[in-house]
């Protein structure tokens, strides 16, 4: 999945001249965490987080400070050395640097100007669109061998059963290094004929699992 | 009231059915099964409780009603593939011919014949001539505007409620306890403030449909006015009326309804084999109490309610729908053994062994380990979903 698939285009951003006020007021009424600074030509110059903002920002019980800053312009204590990402970016890739680096927003940017952003709450929705029920579907959990093929028999069992398949996850079991997880989203109400057909090929089943049935 | 005066007194209940409902089939192997009906009116009229005069048949629907939710190329897909018009493929963008929803002969009759029920049931109950009224082959939750899904292909719940909305003008109160979440239902009103949606169900991370999640509060003007209490996988009688009853109190209280529309899905119980929430037959003696008793309190007596899922049609839902209409037409409560020609007649026919008695014997299953953590966890989960109730702005 590329960054100009998951990435917000309409970005909101402040001229390097623009106040610390300004700033304030763009977070609070945007319920944003993050300002890219532009230039007039929309290249990025800077970049202010609402944690640079409570830095520069004295304690909100002493209010005559408070508002003596208000007019500070936000070059002042913007960050200049800002990590930008491109829209051909891989989205898997880009959520690693957010890991790595430990950063909470990328700016994107192609052909000199700002085009986007992506932030940590874009790529957890990311994840919960692909592991979530977006349709109507049953959650089937299977521990297989990690060989070839096991794969295109689960799938075949949902297809001699017609049931569609929604989502399909395959991860390692991080108990037994010889096994995988098959996390499978089918388009069913009733899943039982397809669980018992898996059983049969002898699958381990992690859900259903009944202890009392 | 003077004798032999024309007015005629207001009915009780009314049950609406007629045989034509049992021609909803998809397959003699097809676990939704409407020989249900069958097997619910028998015992109910065996014990005394169901008569003649108390049974309504449906009137007609028109397609004019249909379109009040469902898209008119929908309807269409239906009314040909009842008649062998199409192929599967065809039929599956609508979720026709799929194993879920296989294509019957006259499914569209079939299926239209059952939303008829269900608005006859309501027409009584809003134009006065019964308080409470039933419709069993009803309660369609999973069905959407332009697709079959979860066995259900035209959501009679939801066109009822938009029929008694322009019709009737009322606002009216949608309550599933059903074990799946009323995903069909749900999503139809969800930006409508005017209707309140309340389901109770197995948490979706793994059961069909997978929706139901406490966030899932309604959009826009309709903020707050969609209800879901997802509960863990064997969550057991107690905990399960704990949530019910007190979500179901506060919100009658907040929504202030003209009129309750409950789908009574008798899939909860340990035997059920599509579901894993482990209740036993007491919930389903509670919760037609508690509609009731709140459609009194609220709405003037005004309760509709329909059937839904229920995959043990032998051991679970002829007693257990027949708790709604013994509630729904003030006939006592019935406890100890079952008539014994209902048992006999039936017995030959059943593949499991059927319960002798109205109440479950106990205990019915191993005890569960996890209980109290399940309890607990059901109880914080409550206390998320009624969020917007108990901290108003």
């Amino acid at each position: 999945m590329l960054v100009e698939n998951l990435m917000i285009q309409k970005v909101y951003t402040l001229k390097p001249t623009q106040t610390l006020f300004d700033a304030e007021e763009l977070m609070r009424s945007r319920r944003i965490r993050h300002i890219p600074i532009v230039d007039d030509k929309n290249h990025l110059v800077g970049l202010i987080t609402e944690q640079d903002l409570k830095r520069a920002m004295p304690s909100s019980l002493l209010t005559t400070e408070r508002n003596s800053l208000n007019n500070r312009r936000v070059e002042e204590f913007m960050i200049t050395d800002v990590l930008i990402g491109h829209p051909l970016d891989f989205v898997e890739e880009t959520a690693l640097l957010f890991f790595e680096e430990r950063i909470g927003c990328l700016p994107i940017v192609s052909q000199g100007e700002l085009v986007g952003i992506l932030t940590d709450t874009d790529i957890l929705f990311n994840y919960i669109e692909l592991t979530g029920a977006h349709k109507p579907s049953s959650q089937i959990e299977l521990r297989t061998d990690d060989r070839i093929g096991i794969l295109s028999r689960v799938t075949t069992i949902c297809a001699e059963h017609r049931a569609s398949i929604i989502s399909l996850l395959v991860y390692p079991d991080t108990t037994n290094p010889a096994k995988k997880i098959i996390s499978i989203r089918v388009k069913s109400i009733s899943p039982q004929p397809i669980i018992d057909d898996m059983r049969k090929e002898g699958f381990e089943l992690l859900w259903p699992n009944l202890p009392s049935m | 009231m003077a004798k032999f005066t024309e007015h005629v007194a207001p009915k009780n209940a009314v049950f609406v059915y007629s045989p034509s409902q049992l021609t909803y089939k998809f397959s003699d192997e097809h676990p939704f099964n409407q020989k249900r009906l069958e097997l619910t009116m028998d015992l109910l009229t065996q014990i005394g409780a169901l008569c003649d005069n108390q049974i309504v048949p449906p009137r007609q629907v028109t397609d004019d009603e249909l379109l009040l939710m469902l898209d008119a190329d929908y309807i269409d897909i239906v009314k040909r593939a009842g008649h062998g018009y199409i192929t599967n493929a065809e039929g599956e963008p609508f979720g026709i011919g799929t194993e879920d929803t296989p294509i019957f002969p006259n499914m569209h009759e079939a299926s239209a014949g059952i939303v008829a029920a269900t608005l006859t049931a309501c027409d009584y109950v809003m134009e006065g001539k019964a308080q409470h009224a039933v419709n069993l082959s009803g309660g369609l939750h999973h069905g959407f505007k332009n697709k079959a899904s979860g066995f259900c292909i035209y959501n009679d719940s939801s066109i009822a409620i938009r029929y008694m909305q322009k019709k009737y003008g009322a606002r009216v109160l949608y309550v599933d306890t059903d074990a799946h979440h009323g995903d069909g239902v749900q999503f139809s009103f969800y930006d409508d403030p005017d209707a309140c949606t309340f389901s109770i169900h197995e948490t979706g991370r793994y059961l069909f449909p997978g929706t139901g999640s406490i966030t899932e509060r309604g959009t826009g003007e309709a903020y707050g006015t969609s209800f879901n209490i997802p509960i863990d996988a064997f969550t057991e009688d107690d905990s399960f009326l704990t949530c019910y009853r007190e979500a179901m109190e506060e919100i009658v209280a907040d929504f202030k309804p003209d009129i309750i529309l409950t789908q009574n899905g008798a899939d909860a119980h340990h035997f059920d084999p599509l579901t894993h929430l482990s209740c036993t037959m007491k919930i389903y003696q509670e919760i037609p109490r508690i509609a009731h008793e709140l459609a009194h309190k609220y709405c003037n007596g005004r309760w509709v309610a329909v059937g839904g899922g229920g995959y043990d049609i032998w051991r679970v839902v002829p007693r257990a729908w027949s708790y709604v209409w013994t509630e729904m037409s003030d006939f006592e409560q019935p406890h100890g053994p079952l008539p014994d020609t209902w048992l006999t007649t039936w017995q030959s026919e059943s593949p499991v062994t059927l319960i002798p008695t109205w109440d479950d014997p106990s205990p019915l299953f191993e005890e569960i380990p996890r209980r109290a953590e399940i309890t607990e966890k059901n109880a914080q989960t409550l206390e998320k979903a009624l969020y917007t109730l108990r901290h108003k702005i």
